[in-house]
């Protein structure tokens, strides 16, 4: 059973060809530039938002929050007045009932994606959907934050093609800054998986004045350099943008212009990626 | 019927015209005349369903002389030239080309200009070796969009990938012209995923090609055949005499429920636009010139025996909706399992009826006329294309193509859905046709995609330029001869800007 914030049925933007996401709610990093704040945290079943919701779609049953889907119009109110920075606004699922959701997807889709919040966190799950899905014939990619250790986990590296890693900074101190979490473990997770050609994809979201940036993409070019020849890796280099950023951040970031991201595209290239994605 | 005044105003309303060119005001003219006379009897009950709009004749006036879609053996005239044309088989690319665009000119429609150019990179691919075949290639396509000002006209890739192909595919990503149309005839067995790919990536920047269902198609007609016009499939060395269409939503107005509509309004009306068809055919075939004295005839470029005669359908989505209220149900078309179960009676009963009457002519197609999900005209309002879901009704991604796989066979002369991307897609074009290969599997039988920021747009079955529809509102005249006849209208009255754009994160 997994805490799921949202399923998308068709996806362009989480890995090859049109897919199915699956975002499971938590993280533990606490990103200040987090576009999905509201999946961070875990519902404590407060109760702060029943009151606020405008379409009446909310209330609270036995001490826990009931979300009416049908009644919901998606304007959001429960997620900004959340203290906890989570949402009302999910579901539990088993592994089975994800894939009965997406069995109508199948003649559609190449794949599936589990992202999060951080998605090894219900890692149990993950495991038992990967397997699902590799029995439909489905790839299956792992959407990180790289906090967990995918060395340590061969059962689930079997059932998983791949993992898509966020590598927000290379230096630990400015990680720590930005996430509340060494980096030790991304870097660890960079190589191990690169070595065993399932590193997907890394990508690094550029914070002008914020983020040592320039050292990021060049320190982590430089470290995957060896395992290109195994596999090319393909490298999402992201503009930092305002939508969805939580307070005080969203006032205090800006946007990179399209030559500072030209200026990061040269760097890994000259390291020799050469699937280097600007967004 | 002849009516002075009436002639006088329309000759006027058509030379007075500053958004049109001198070629469109000549076209124009030379179709009145065709309204005001009649060559055979038509019946009352026939007259009274065309003035009430249950059936429509397409725009081809009364008489029609010369085929509605013609779909010459182009490689015919690559083995072995032209007489009357005087044209020798061609020896190399130059010549190829030139052959190919002097045949053009002489290549009739409704239209009045080619509707089908052949599946130019298997006509081009021989001749590959020429050191300035990009070049020439350029050219051509360029010469094809200045010279045959309709997006009617249709050109065939496909399924193999060819040297002229993937070059074809390359120069209009780059051009981005709304003429030619193209279809990719696309079997995932046959053609390579990088090719296709490409397609996609043309699509997302011009609209173009589309991509067709050839392990579907092939097994239509007996010998090869292709798509023409807006989507029509219909066999090469023929084409199609004629098309009329049956408004199922107009019909279904006077319905009093579904029975009523299915067992006694239907039935007749498809009684009276066979009766129709077939005698336009007749008259088509036995009296006017084309079949007895045209050189794409004589020479053999097409036969008779290769022709059919479409009967298109038009407004299934308002139909059915319409049939739902006169019930008292509140069932959608597309979003409810009754509402699509009467959509498919509709269309079985309607194959049973076209199917029940037997042509003289139609050899190609057993002498029935195929059904065809016609993509409206310009003054349809509130009427969906065949039997797709209306703008602005539109299924989650996945559900609507396979809505479309539901639907999509019963059109064996045409059939077709529209889905605009925005541009994250380009990104991704391995997306779009996982998305198409999974549609064919399900049974869809053609797919058409466009991104968001494109300038060039489908606008139902045929492609027009944003910016020669935001010129023509200001009343300035643009050369293609569609956008000014059909696209200019269609974007007014069909909702055409507000078809949903399927969104970077697609559907939830």
């Amino acid at each position: 059973m997994a805490i799921v914030n949202k399923i998308i049925h068709s996806s362009v933007v989480d890995g090859p060809g049109n897919r199915a996401a699956v975002f499971l709610q938590k993280c533990n990093f606490k990103c200040s530039y987090c576009h999905n704040p509201e999946t961070i945290g875990q519902c404590v079943q407060c109760g702060a938002c029943v009151e606020k919701c405008p379409a009446k779609a909310l209330s609270l049953k036995d001490g826990k929050i009931v979300w009416d889907e049908d009644k919901c119009c998606e304007c959001d109110t429960c997620i900004h007045v959340c203290p906890h920075m989570s949402s009302p606004r999910v579901k539990d699922y088993t592994a089975e009932q994800i894939m009965e959701q997406i069995a109508p997807d199948l003649p559609y889709i190449r794949g599936i994606t589990v992202s999060g919040g951080e998605c090894t966190l219900q890692r149990d799950f993950l495991a038992e959907l990967f397997l699902l899905a590799k029995q439909q014939g489905l790839s299956t990619l792992i959407d990180s934050n790289g906090s967990y250790d995918f060395s340590q986990d061969a059962e689930l590296m079997n059932v998983c093609d791949g993992v898509m890693l966020d590598v927000k900074a290379f230096d630990c101190d400015a990680h720590k800054k930005l996430t509340g979490m060494s980096n030790e473990q991304v870097l660890k997770n960079a190589v191990y998986l690169a070595e065993h050609g399932k590193l997907e994809e890394i990508r690094t979201v550029i914070v002008p004045d914020q983020l040592p940036n320039e050292d990021t993409v060049f320190q982590i070019t430089k470290l995957l350099k060896p395992y290109l020849d195994k596999k090319q890796i393909r490298y999402k280099i992201i503009a930092y943008r305002q939508f969805g950023v939580r307070s005080p951040y969203d006032q205090i970031f800006r946007t990179p212009s399209s030559n500072e991201m030209m200026k990061y595209k040269k760097i890994a290239e000259d390291n020799g990626f050469e699937n280097i994605i600007l967004i | 019927m002849l009516n002075i005044t009436n002639l006088k105003e329309t000759v006027e309303s058509i030379i007075t015209n500053s958004a049109l060119t001198h070629e469109q005001a000549m076209i124009a003219l030379s179709d009145v005349p065709l309204s005001y006379v009649e060559f055979f009897e038509t019946t009352n009950e026939f007259r009274e369903l065309c003035e009430a709009g249950c059936l429509c004749r397409m725009a081809e006036g009364n008489v029609t002389y010369q085929p509605r879609y013609i779909l010459p053996d182009y490689e015919k005239l690559m083995r072995e030239g032209c007489k009357f044309l005087r044209l020798d088989p061609p020896k190399n690319l130059f010549e190829a080309i030139q052959t190919l665009e002097i045949f053009y000119r002489h290549v009739p429609s409704v239209t009045h200009y080619p509707v089908y150019l052949g599946s130019v990179d298997k006509l081009l691919e021989p001749f590959m070796d020429d050191e300035n075949a990009y070049k020439l290639i350029k050219s051509f396509l360029i010469f094809l969009d200045r010279s045959i000002p309709d997006s009617y006209c249709h050109m065939n890739l496909g399924p193999e990938a060819t040297r002229a192909g993937e070059m074809i595919v390359e120069i209009e990503t780059e051009l981005k012209n709304a003429i030619p149309s193209i279809t990719l005839l696309y079997d995932p067995d046959i053609t390579p995923d990088d090719f296709a790919e490409k397609c996609v990536i043309c699509a997302l920047n011009c609209a173009k090609p589309s991509f067709a269902n050839h392990k579907m198609y092939r097994k239509l007609y007996d010998g090869a055949y292709g798509i023409a016009s807006c989507y029509n499939a219909l066999p090469i060395a023929g084409g199609s005499f004629t098309l009329s269409r049956v408004v199922l939503s107009r019909l279904a107005e006077r319905a009093k429920d579904s029975e009523h509509f299915l067992e006694e309004l239907l039935p007749r009306a498809v009684k009276e636009l066979c009766g129709y068809i077939e005698n336009k055919i007749e008259f088509l075939v036995e009296k006017s010139h084309f079949f007895k004295s045209n050189f794409l005839v004589q020479e053999g470029f097409v036969k008779v025996e290769n022709f059919t005669g479409m009967f298109g359908v038009v407004g299934m989505n308002e139909c059915v909706n319409t049939l739902m209220e006169k019930e008292h149900k509140s069932d959608r078309y597309g979003y409810s399992e009754d509402a699509d179960q009467l959509a498919i009676r509709i269309l079985e009963k309607l194959q049973e009826c076209v199917n029940s009457f037997e042509s003289k002519y139609c050899d190609c197609t057993e002498h029935h006329f195929p059904l065809h999900a016609q993509v409206g005209i310009d003054s349809d309002y509130d009427i969906s294309p065949g039997a797709r879901i209306a703008i602005g009704s539109e299924l989650p991604l996945h559900q609507h193509l396979h809505h479309c796989a539901k639907v999509h066979h019963f059109f064996p002369s045409g059939v077709g859905d529209i889905f605009p991307f925005d541009e994250t897609a380009k990104r991704n074009p391995d997306a779009i046709l996982d998305l198409i290969k999974g549609g064919f599997k399900e049974g869809m039988q053609y797919f058409s995609t466009y991104s968001s920021d494109s300038d060039v747009i489908r606008i139902t079955g045929y492609l027009v330029k944003k910016s020669d529809i935001a010129k023509l509102d200001n009343g300035i005249a643009v050369p293609q001869a569609n956008a000014k006849w059909g696209g200019y209208y269609e974007v007014k009255n069909s909702k055409i800007y507000e078809r949903k754009v399927r969104s970077l994160n697609g559907d939830r």
